[in-house]
């Protein structure tokens, strides 16, 4: 009897679904940034309530002088199976950019600039991190306009309250 | 796949509702999907965007990404997420009576 009030309770509960969820964007190298940006958009397509905290070189991705110029990483970076003296040679990192961002391009996805722009203008939320704004003697004037403001941590915990967290 | 049947209709669909042959489609079922989804009435600038979907996929294999949406279905990107709320490219897909999209972008 047990058991099938258990199956029938099974059978009723709906799927469970992400309805929300905060990312935190820690790195500031380009293929530190894509993913954030991939999953604050990928989480808008679905319908999926998303805030987007960046902190530390993160803060990157969102300020002004530094949107256009995100670089992959060639030394310290495994993925990119070269050697870290080869890496370390002028001129790699950003061949290695001028690579990846041909690559993006061709998969429709986006520039950083324009990406932040799509994920601020698809209902996304974003925000800086305080201590690092802090840390780094940067003001709101800093920043590209899609940054809704700056928040503490606990401010941050706040809004992230019922999502789940994905930090990068 | 399953048969329903949508605005008078009897039509195959996946287990998320999405049309299995884009060619079993018509305006009324578009509305009745729609409906089903939370979008009581079409306005000219769903149907701009559903229009634009349905004709991608059908000349080219596949749906387009929201940022070509946002750029070329004459809907800009803010616009869309008005428009479908539960997430525009997904959305106006089910109701365009094609596949779901598969891009992550």
């Amino acid at each position: 009897m047990a058991t099938t009030f258990a199956e029938s309770e099974a059978a009723e509960a709906p799927a469970e679904t992400i309805q929300k969820v905060a990312i935190v964007v820690s790195k500031g190298s380009l293929e530190g940034v894509y993913p954030a940006l991939i999953m604050a958009n990928g989480a808008r397509m679905e319908g999926i309530e998303a805030n987007l905290f960046f902190t530390f070189f993160g803060l990157d991705a969102v300020r002004k002088d530094r949107i256009d110029h995100l670089k992959v990483a060639t030394v310290g970076n495994p993925g990119m199976h070269m050697p870290t003296l080869l890496g370390a040679l002028p001129g790699m990192s950003a061949m290695a950019t001028w690579m990846m961002s041909r690559k993006m391009a061709k998969l429709d996805i986006p520039p950083v600039r324009e990406f932040v722009e799509m994920i601020a203008d698809s209902g996304a939320h974003l925000y800086g991190c305080k201590a690092t704004v802090d840390m780094f003697g940067l003001e709101e004037k800093d920043f590209v306009p899609q940054v809704d403001s700056v928040l503490t941590v606990g401010e941050f915990y706040e809004l992230a309250a019922g999502g789940q967290i994905i930090f990068t | 796949m399953s048969t329903v049947t949508l605005a008078g209709a009897s039509v195959e669909v996946d287990p998320e509702g999405f049309l299995a042959e884009p060619a079993q489609w018509s305006r009324d079922i578009g509305r009745e999907i729609a409906a089903q989804n939370g979008i009581a009435e079409l306005t000219d600038r769903h149907w701009l965007v559903i229009d634009y979907m349905r004709r991608t996929y059908l000349e080219s294999g596949s749906a387009p990404t929201i940022r070509t949406l946002g750029k070329a279905s004459g809907v800009p990107i803010k616009e869309l997420y008005q428009l479908f709320p539960k997430g525009p490219a997904k959305l106006a897909a089910k109701i365009g009576g094609i596949p779901k999209p598969r891009g992550c972008i």
